[in-house]
């Protein structure tokens, strides 16, 4: 009886390094309106089931921020909720709600209002473990720095292709009018950028971006109701993996092979690398997106750096990564970096990606990680096609 | 099958201890103090609401579809789901919806004079538009539900745009 | 039946509630999770997923705490996700273990509700200031009991109840406390103990008020077909619902909580509740201070407006009345570690309706209860029905 979930409708502000003429209530608010519009004109105060708001009080600087949402995504005195976590799963979350075939139409919601927090770093420093961590006083980055030695270790991956993947999703985001950080650099740009958390330098680290992302999903009978265009949820997947870094496998991204995992197999994705037309993934520091190609099954193990090298993840090679240029390329959106990830990755599935289109995309993988210094990270695979 | 009653659990799990084991130093402890720090982009209508404060004056937004009035202003109306079509100036007298008084500060600790705080319903917004805002110039037992108060501001030199542009309302 | 799966508890746990535990907060994590899965007679191989639920991070002091917590919560290597409505997360907590299991995804969910209140410096109560709206609220020093009693004292205005009546739910929670082995303020008080205790923010004071604390608690969630082989008693989640109010509370009358009205009658729809005060034999709505109890009866439909405290004052809300309120001892007497004393009192509802209560235990075989928790600005209701 069970019935298909979609994504029928999204909203995007675009992102912008700095937002300072808007509120993030007014950034949400023009999400939301855009979404529902793009829904088929839903009215959220009627139309609505429930709503997800994805966000965590840090980041915003307000404690319990869920208080500050309903209003302007329609939802004062309605079903609304918050999940402390990023966009990603508050769709895993939506999909389950329509899943229990109690809720047709759920609206996820996830916004970064970075340009707001004036101590960043010192909030990223904020989320180690008090005992063992903190207490070491170094920039929190060194998770990164730390996992990208062993990754380039395990897998033989250089350094130079870790570049590549700066240079070709900060290209891409050049033809793409919602990201905030397009631009022209070069392999020795990158390799050359000061040094970091060694071995990443600053190229290598995506810079933050505000804006705001609302997406609207339904079950299938609504989703046809409000949407010629509808972008199936095959499968999506969550997973965490140790909170204590010291017993972590470091090389490789265990949170996003076990989500790939899940989220294959409820897709009916035998063969990733065939199966799979494009990916949208998490490339927050460069080497990242080659780790997770790897965890997600797209290439095999050690081959993601060739790969990149060969072009074959250009827009127009076999297996397009982040055409839409990335978090590298996006910018980094805190928490509604998943959901720009889903967002890129549905606009191709509709053949509303522009001039970074992707021809014949059928079915693309969204992946993200939520970054230093968790180990979660969710994957949907979205199609076209309902089954 | 396995059931254990609650009814039987002789142990729950848990080991208290106490402050002072804690300030004398019996428990092992690790402190921090997190850096945090915000400048919250005001956005389009508090940031006039601001500016208004600090010339004397309190605005609000209004929604031509359910015709409210509303404070502190806002972009969009939350009822109706769609953008506020204007500005309006209300008046800086009201009447008390409700009110408490606060005989402890932020941190729990006792205060000497009590603050009488309420929620004040602006004459010229909608119904039960209230702000929150402290009273003075009465004795707090002499407060009551629906008595009129008016705002007292600071002087215009010491008004920087913010809600304590008015220090606090009295007995109208 | 509601859900792809109908949705069973299957098992409980509770670690004490107390100002200070020494444990952190993924030791307390453990803890109750131990507990829950060991009266389940489960491992953590049959948990396929975990739903955690934590308020603000400003008193375990860590950013992102959930990630913190992932192990305690027993979920290394599971789909983990943490959901945060400020004080109804513990009930909503388990509202979102439901949904994991009714979609059909998973057939086990394991729920774990925690909060380390003591590690916030000089005392937690400073962590709330930063609740409130930077530029309506904060600039007038406000804390949290402050907006308690603006609303407790609307309560009573509009209704013409006085505090005596009001003091009788914190005398009644507090005795009813002494028989949970977890409770941190069980006591034997007198309405006047509650009226002479000290004014903290008329006409709120010290007695009318639950302690801060830290606590965890855990349940554990199985599908019909599983839950069927692990336990001959399993209580079914038959009804769950949520709802938020306006963030502009200033704005609302706050006289009577929409809010948990509109979250109670989600939940009664899908549980196919017509008549609350017939159909429900036993409740745990959420008490922070007393007068919530008689606020929030209201707002569960489960007496008029303005009614609850008559109910109170005739004894129908004891143990042995004709409707129990808080068997428990609620917040007031077990304690308040925000979202773990919420996920506390389904964790009593469970227990009343499998008879396992002890002394607590509510006679009359009650078969359906409903546990609620509130939260934010006088803004959330998030509401459990569960049935035997």
């Amino acid at each position: 009886m069970s019935e298909e979930v979609a994504i029928a409708g999204i909203g995007c502000t675009g992102f912008k390094s700095i937002t300072p003429d808007v509120s993030y209530k007014e950034l949400m608010f023009e999400a939301a309106t855009r979404a529902y519009q793009d829904a088929g004109g839903i009215n959220p105060r009627k139309d609505v089931d429930a709503f997800v708001t994805c966000a965590e009080d840090y980041w915003e600087g307000h404690s319990i921020f869920d208080e500050f949402v309903p209003d302007q995504i329609g939802a004062a005195l309605r079903h609304l909720f918050t999940v402390s976590s990023d966009g990603m799963i508050g769709l895993a979350t939506a999909y389950m709600l329509i899943k229990t075939g109690e809720f047709s139409t759920v609206v996820v919601e996830a916004h970064s209002k970075a340009s707001d927090v004036t101590t960043f770093t010192d909030i990223v420093n904020f989320a180690l473990d008090p005992i063992f961590n903190r207490p070491l006083g170094a920039h929190p980055h060194y998770f990164a720095g730390l996992e990208m030695t062993r990754f380039l270790h395990e897998t033989g991956s250089t350094r130079e292709q870790c570049a590549q993947v700066v240079v070709k999703n900060r290209k891409n985001a050049l033809c793409n009018p919602y990201a905030a950080h397009g631009a022209q650099i070069t392999l020795e740009d990158v390799l050359q950028s000061e040094p970091y958390f060694y071995p990443l330098n600053r190229l290598d680290i995506s810079p933050v971006a505000d804006g705001g992302i609302v997406m609207v999903l339904a079950s299938e009978n609504a989703a046809k109701k409000l949407t010629d265009k509808p972008v199936w949820v095959r499968g999506i997947g969550w997973n965490s993996d140790t909170s204590w870094p010291e017993s972590r496998e470091w090389g490789r991204a265990v949170y996003a092979e076990l989500a790939a995992e899940m989220a294959y197999k409820t897709a009916g994705i035998r063969n990733p690398q065939k199966e799979v037309d494009f990916a949208e993934i998490d490339d927050s520091f460069s080497y990242k997106e080659l780790q997770h190609l790897e965890a997600l099954k797209l290439c095999r193990k050690g081959e993601a750096g060739k790969l990149t090298e060969e072009g074959e993840t250009e827009i127009d090679g076999d297996l397009p990564v982040n055409a839409s240029g990335g978090l590298l390329g996006m910018g980094y959106a805190i928490e509604a970096s998943g959901l720009h990830r889903v967002l890129e990755t549905a606009l191709q599935l509709r053949g509303e990606a522009g001039k970074h289109q992707i021809c014949n995309a059928k079915t693309g993988v969204a992946q993200i990680w939520r970054g230093v210094p968790t180990a979660t990270g969710a994957v949907a695979v979205l199609s076209t096609e309902v089954k | 099958m396995k059931n254990k009653m609650s009814a039987k659990i002789k142990e729950y799990p848990g080991e208290e201890v106490k402050s002072s084991d804690i300030k004398e130093g019996k428990v092992l402890t690790v402190r921090y103090r997190p850096n945090v720090k915000y400048m919250w982009s005001t956005g389009v209508a508090m940031s006039r609401f601001l500016k208004e404060l600090k010339n004397g004056k309190i605005i609000a937004t209004t929604c031509n579809k359910c015709g409210r009035i509303m404070v502190p202003p806002r972009m969009f109306c939350e009822q109706c789901f769609k953008p506020t079509d204007g500005w309006t100036y209300v008046k800086d007298t009201g009447t008390v919806n409700t009110y408490s008084v606060s005989f402890i500060a932020g941190d729990a600790s006792r205060i000497k004079e009590p603050i009488i705080v309420a929620v004040i319903d602006l004459d010229g917004a909608s119904k039960g538009m209230g702000i929150l805002h402290t009273m003075s110039e009465i004795d707090w037992k002499k407060v009551k539900f629906g008595m009129k108060v008016k705002a007292v501001w600071k002087p215009e030199k010491e008004r920087t745009g913010a809600i304590t542009d008015i220090k606090y309302f009295k007995p109208a | 039946m509601f859900g792809k799966k109908r949705v069973a508890v299957v098992g409980a746990g509770l670690t004490l509630f107390r100002r200070n535990l020494k444990e952190t907060g993924r030791e307390m994590c453990y803890e109750a999770a131990k507990m829950a899965l060991d009266s389940a007679g489960l491992t953590l191989k049959d948990i396929q997923s975990v739903a955690y639920g934590s308020a603000p991070d400003a008193f375990d002091g860590i950013h992102m705490k959930g990630e913190n917590m992932t192990d305690g919560s027993g979920a290394w290597r599971k789909p983990f996700s943490r959901v945060y409505v400020g004080g109804g997360t513990g009930v909503f907590t388990a509202d979102a273990g439901w949904w994991h299991v009714a979609s059909g995804l998973f057939d086990t969910c394991l729920v774990v509700a925690e909060e380390k209140m003591s590690s916030c410096y000089p005392h937690p109560a400073y962590a709330f200031t930063t609740i409130f709206d930077p530029i309506m609220d904060r600039p007038h020093g406000t804390t949290l009991i402050w907006i308690f009693s603006l609303e407790m004292h609307r309560y009573m205005h509009v209704h013409g109840i006085k505090k005596e009546q009001i003091a009788l739910v914190s005398v009644k929670n507090k005795r009813n406390a002494l028989d949970h082995p977890c409770a941190q303020l069980g006591a034997k008080i007198t309405v006047e103990d509650v009226l002479n205790s000290e004014i903290m923010c008329w006409p709120v004071q010290r007695l009318d008020i639950s302690p801060t604390s830290d606590g965890a608690a855990a349940i554990v969630l199985a599908s019909e077909d599983v839950a069927k082989k692990i336990t001959d008693n399993p209580v079914w989640i038959d009804g769950v619902g949520w709802c938020i109010d306006s963030t502009y509370w200033t704005n609302r009358d706050l006289y009577y909580p929409d809010y948990v009205e509109c979250a109670a009658r989600m939940a009664y729809k899908m549980a196919g509740i017509k008549n609350p005060p017939k159909e429900i034999d036993v409740a745990e709505p959420y008490d922070p201070f007393d007068y919530k109890e008689l606020h929030h009866m209201e707002g569960l439909l489960l007496c008029k407006k303005g009614e609850a405290p008559k109910l109170t004052q005739e004894g129908v809300t004891q143990r042995d009345g004709d409707l129990p309120i808080n068997p428990s001892g609620g917040l007031l007497g077990v304690g308040n570690p925000i979202a773990a004393a919420g996920l506390m009192k389904v964790c009593e509802i469970f227990w009343q309706l499998r008879g396992e209560a002890g002394k607590r235990q509510v006679p009359g075989d009650p078969r359906t209860g409903v546990a609620q928790a509130w939260g934010d600005l006088m803004q959330y209701g998030s509401v459990i029905v569960m049935r035997r």
